[in-house]
């Protein structure tokens, strides 16, 4: 891996002056490198970070056909990553102008990653740095517990898709509450209910005092309240702090929730597990963003790389090259998905709401075709607006607030079934629907989306972790729960159990196609009963319970 | 060959058969499909499927592959050839500590015409996870999983196809192999040395039969007193003790003392260099393979994955001195030249066992193989026979059982199908062969969705003395 010579640099310095003159905002240095195929077969497993920790897996080829994706949040060919300064890599022969075109894609991507909210918690450090002292010290760790130091790994990767991202993100930029009211919830909800105790009659005079105190000043009231309060319980003050202190914290992660009760990793010869739990869980909130905004992120890139490239002076003569180039990577395809195309004709549509003020409710109120076709307030806010879009959202909520009829029509886009015809032995391909709905509801489901587990904390049962998983209709994949749950067991010291959803089939139903065995079994959801069931991980034995029906 | 199977069929009906297995037999013969290689039938199907392939979902989209058209990575072989060993060493070390294996010596068979079959071993693992199931789906009529198109087309309209099994109808497919990164290459024989190693699998005890080769070894094998290459500590030790005791200077055998002991310069025992006249066993491997309408996926899957580690490990037993010959069969058996068509052809027709053993039988006793080979037949087959109690199936397997060094049936028994035994099973199992002859045959049923160490397992059963 070598830097791009000075040439090529300079080449990227001036895309970086014009990038910002056109309203793109990153910082100011960012690393090029030249890699080889070799230098690729290093960093793909290692989701393109160079200094990322050493792991035995990252030598073997991984499984993909179940889902790689849901497995590994991450990019792993990704042009550039999101560290600081930003580092991106690049093909050694590709010609200037295509470089230009690459520069404007990847300040694209790194403008996302600086500006977009869902990154917020990657603002403050550079990540590779922090990986570099993590392989470190994975790597200290190593020469001293030798393989141990690998199953700890590889228990906490069994997990690592678990991970609090959201509540750590919420943490960084909380709303700002009144902080009045919170207190008065505080006192009335959790401290004379809970803490104190009081009875009904107390409880409601005090309700009436509050009430009292309002009415007669109403600035003040609460302040007259609360120094009432002090004088009855000197100790509110500090739990309604060391409350809101909890409260911030909010409910520990499956890893937050071992390091911190997991008897096992508290033993004084244990405690050097935490630190991998800690190194494997960081890495995995870090990568979480990147997967989250797929579509918006390669949108965006490419809707600069576009514009900009064109408005380049320095590359006359190459757009024929470029118009190929480009329209390879951001047609829509005939079938399937592309985030590219998605993303770019995403950000054209909702510049183009903004530009005649279309993102509004008048707008929505005409229900005459004519009208709505004609609608522009001639406000040319777009530009404004697709930066709004691009600080705020994420894949989820860009999709489920801008594709709407109007953008499915205008693309011409459908959902595309795949039926099989038997007679043919063909799978057929077929608009399945032309509705916005439909297809706003076909790229939800094809987002990544881990499974919602929590932790039920039973008091009764004598060192068990319950887990729930919250069933969405799509149950876990069963030949992976045993290993994952092993690793939580060892972890944890003590039995695991999980609570989940499964399909009951029952053998009869299958024999029908004996003739068409190799056939895709698909079955209707009529068909699907579920049942939930329990699984009990118990000294590395893994067995499996079924709770009651439902219905 | 269709009359001839519906003659068989009526033949049957006549003898008086169970509805389940009329229906059974029914489906095959129902089923018209042709036994083909995905060679010969590329042809016609070139022109229905007009649709490019496209990543199925958005995360498959990566900057450096499309937008800068760099390509999948090719490792250096050499640079990973290295680790296997290391890995499987892992793996074991993972069992002693009391956690499941996690290591699968994934096979990659690129078979190409003309016995230029090639084995790529390609280690490959899991990292499980609590995840949705994605192949999970739950949508009516049928269907497959729904993605994005853009274009003309009236909701309903019919707008590309594609055939479902591109890649001929071998479950395990060439198709697999489609060069993942991390590939190493390597031989059938490493294969066989990794299974024998590190899976544990039995050596063979020589069957005595070796057919002399005009070849030497130099092996440090004689002895010789006094002086030589390389000193035979034990076997000189052994003559010091021995002198001294004829020089009565061992006076209590329990409590030698070495530091009184007089050592002779004539004592001193080397081995030296010697020629050697090599001998070796061969061996004469029969694969037999079902590929009627039934086999149909998994169960080729399973039979042909466990072919070719059985395959491995003979080659690696025998130090290369293997003959493989492969029979297909339906309700008629043929040879297949190489391994490439046995491992392609696809699956149709209906099922006699007995017409594989009878072939077996003739090409053994035509070419008098019996005095030159130790002979090995292994079977695959998903259980299912026309000949329900295996009235003529079973005297050509005892003829078998005559001369044969090991006869192994794999069943690999259908999911839906799981618990009851099969046609095979049950008619092996009757014929109390198992229990007379343990030595000589072996049965192992298999589920169709086993994975990679049941397989072996498998072949521990079939092969282990």
């Amino acid at each position: 891996m070598e830097l791009v010579d000075q040439h090529t640099k300079e080449i990227m310095e001036g895309c970086k002056e014009r990038a910002l003159e056109a309203g793109l905002r990153f910082e100011n240095e960012s690393l090029e490198y030249i890699v080889t195929n070799r230098d690729l077969l290093e960093l793909t497993p290692k989701v393109m970070i160079p200094t990322l920790y050493d792991y035995w897996v990252h030598d073997v080829e991984v499984l993909k056909e179940k889902g790689r994706y849901e497995l590994y949040p991450s990019n792993p060919y990704e042009t550039v990553i999101n560290t600081r300064p930003a580092i991106s890599y690049y093909n050694d022969n590709n010609p200037d102008w295509m470089n230009v075109m690459i520069f404007y894609h990847v300040l694209g991507h790194i403008d996302f990653f600086q500006n977009n909210l869902y990154f917020r918690h990657t603002w403050d450090y550079d990540f590779n740095g922090r990986a570099l002292s993590d392989k470190r010290l994975i790597a200290a760790l190593r020469s001293e517990k030798g393989r141990w130091v690998d199953y700890i790994i590889e228990f906490s990767r069994g997990i690592d898709n678990l991970v609090g991202y959201h509540r750590e993100l919420s943490g960084l930029d909380p709303p700002p509450t009144s902080d009045g009211s919170a207190r008065i919830n505080y006192y009335f909800d959790v401290f004379l209910q809970d803490t104190q105790k009081v009875n009904i009659s107390e409880y409601i005079k005090e309700i009436e005092r509050y009430n009292q105190c309002m009415r007669e000043e109403s600035e003040n009231g609460e302040k007259t309240f609360f120094s009432e309060v002090r004088k009855k319980y000197p100790e509110f003050d500090s739990l309604y702090s060391k409350s809101l202190k909890e409260k911030r914290n909010g409910r520990p992660d499956l890893f937050q929730y071992l390091l911190e009760n997991s008897e096992f990793l508290q033993k004084e010869d244990n405690v050097w597990m935490k630190s991998i739990m800690e190194v494997v869980r960081n890495t995995s909130v870090f990568l979480q963003p990147q997967i989250r905004t797929k579509i918006m992120n390669e949108g965006w890139a490419s809707y600069w790389h576009e514009k900009l490239f064109l408005e380049d002076d320095r590359i006359k003569g190459h757009e024929v090259d470029f118009a190929r180039t480009h329209a390879g990577v951001t047609s829509l395809p005939r079938v399937g998905l592309n985030p590219y195309a998605l993303g770019l004709r995403m950000f054209y549509f909702i510049e183009e709401l903004g530009d005649t003020g279309r993102y509004s409710t008048e707008y929505r109120r005409l229900s005459d075709t004519a009208q709505r076709k004609a609608y522009d307030n001639h406000s040319q806010k777009g530009q404004e607006f697709i930066f709004k879009v691009r600080e705020n959202l994420c894949d989820f909520t860009f999709i489920n607030t801008f594709v709407d009829q109007d953008f499915v029509s205008q693309n011409k886009l459908f959902v595309a079934g795949k039926r099989l015809n038997k007679e043919k032995m063909v799978w057929e391909y077929y608009v399945k629907s032309r509705k916005a709905e439909d297809y706003r509801q076909m790229l939800m489901d094809g987002l990544y989306h881990p499974p919602h587990i929590e932790i039920y904390e039973k008091k009764d049962a004598d060192g068990v972790l319950y887990l729930v998983h919250h069933f969405e209709d799509k149950p876990l994949v069963k030949e992976f729960v045993a290993n994952t749950m092993l690793g939580i067991e060892y972890l944890w010291g003590n039995p695991v159990q999980l609570e989940t959803s499964e399909v009951i089939t029952s053998a009869s139903e299958t024999s029908g196609s004996s003739a068409a065995g190799a056939m895709q079994e698909v079955l209707k959801p009529s068909d699907f009963k579920w049942e939930r069931v329990v699984y009990t991980m118990k000294n590395r034995e893994l067995s499996r319970q079924v709770m009651a029906q439902e219905k | 060959m269709k009359d001839s199977r519906f003659d068989i069929y009526e033949n049957l009906k006549a003898d008086g058969l169970t509805t389940e297995q009329e229906k059974i037999i029914r489906e095959e013969l129902e089923d018209d499909r042709q036994h083909v290689l995905p060679g010969d039938r590329q042809d016609s199907e070139a022109e229905d499927c007009f649709l490019r392939w496209v990543p199925e979902t958005i995360y498959e989209f990566y900057d450096l592959i499309h937008l800068q058209a760099m390509s999948a990575m090719q490792s250096g072989y050499t640079a990973t050839a290295r680790s296997i060993d290391e890995l499987l060493e892992r793996d074991q070390q993972r069992e002693s500590d009391g956690f499941p294996r996690k290591i699968n010596v994934g096979r990659l068979i690129k078979p190409g015409k003309g016995g230029k079959t090639k084995i790529v071993i390609v280690p490959t693992t899991v990292e499980e996870k609590f995840m949705h199931d994605p192949s999970f789906r739950t949508d009516e009529n049928g269907e497959g999983q729904s993605s994005g198109g853009t274009g003309e087309g009236e909701e309903g309209e019919v707008i590309g196809e594609q055939p479902v099994r591109p890649e001929g109808e071998t479950g395990s497919g060439p198709g697999e192999g489609e060069g993942g990164p991390h590939e190493l290459e390597s031989n059938a024989y490493d294969l066989g040395r990794i299974l024998t190693e590190q899976f544990k699998l039995p050596n063979l005890k020589e069957k005595g039969k070796k057919r002399s080769l005009t070849r030497y070894t130099y092996d440090l094998t004689d002895r010789h007193r006094g002086f030589g290459q390389v000193l035979d500590k034990k076997a000189t030790l052994r003559r010091i003790l021995e002198t001294n005791i004829h020089l009565g200077n061992v006076p209590d055998v329990d409590r030698i003392n070495p530091s009184d002991f007089l050592v002779s310069p004539g004592d001193r025992i080397f081995r030296i260099l010697s020629r050697e006249k090599d001998y070796e066993s061969q061996a004469m491997i029969f694969f037999v393979r079902d590929y009627s309408g039934s086999m149909a996926g998994k169960a080729t899957e399973m039979v042909v994955a466990q072919h070719v580690l059985i395959y491995s490990w003979l080659l690696y037993q025998y130090a290369m001195q293997v003959e493989t010959r492969f029979i297909l069969h339906d309700t008629e058996a043929k040879e297949v030249p190489d391994f490439y068509t046995y491992y392609n052809s696809s699956v149709a027709g209906g099922t006699q066992v007995a017409s594989a053993y009878r072939l077996v039988n003739e090409i053994i006793e035509k070419e008098n193989l019996v005095r030159e080979y130790n002979i090995y037949v292994f079977h695959g087959t998903d259980g299912d026979d026309w000949d329900t109690d295996g009235k003529e199936a079973i005297p050509e397997l005892k003829k078998m059982l005559e001369y044969a060094s090991r006869v192994g049936i794999t069943i690999a028994e259908h999911s839906y199908r799981a618990g009851k035994n099969s046609e095979v099973e049950k008619y092996v199992k009757n014929s109390k062969l198992l229990e007379e002859k343990p030595k000589l045959i072996r049965l192992d049923v298999i589920g169709e969705d086993a994975g990679e160490q049941r397989l072996i397992e498998g072949i521990k059963k079939l092969i282990s003395e």
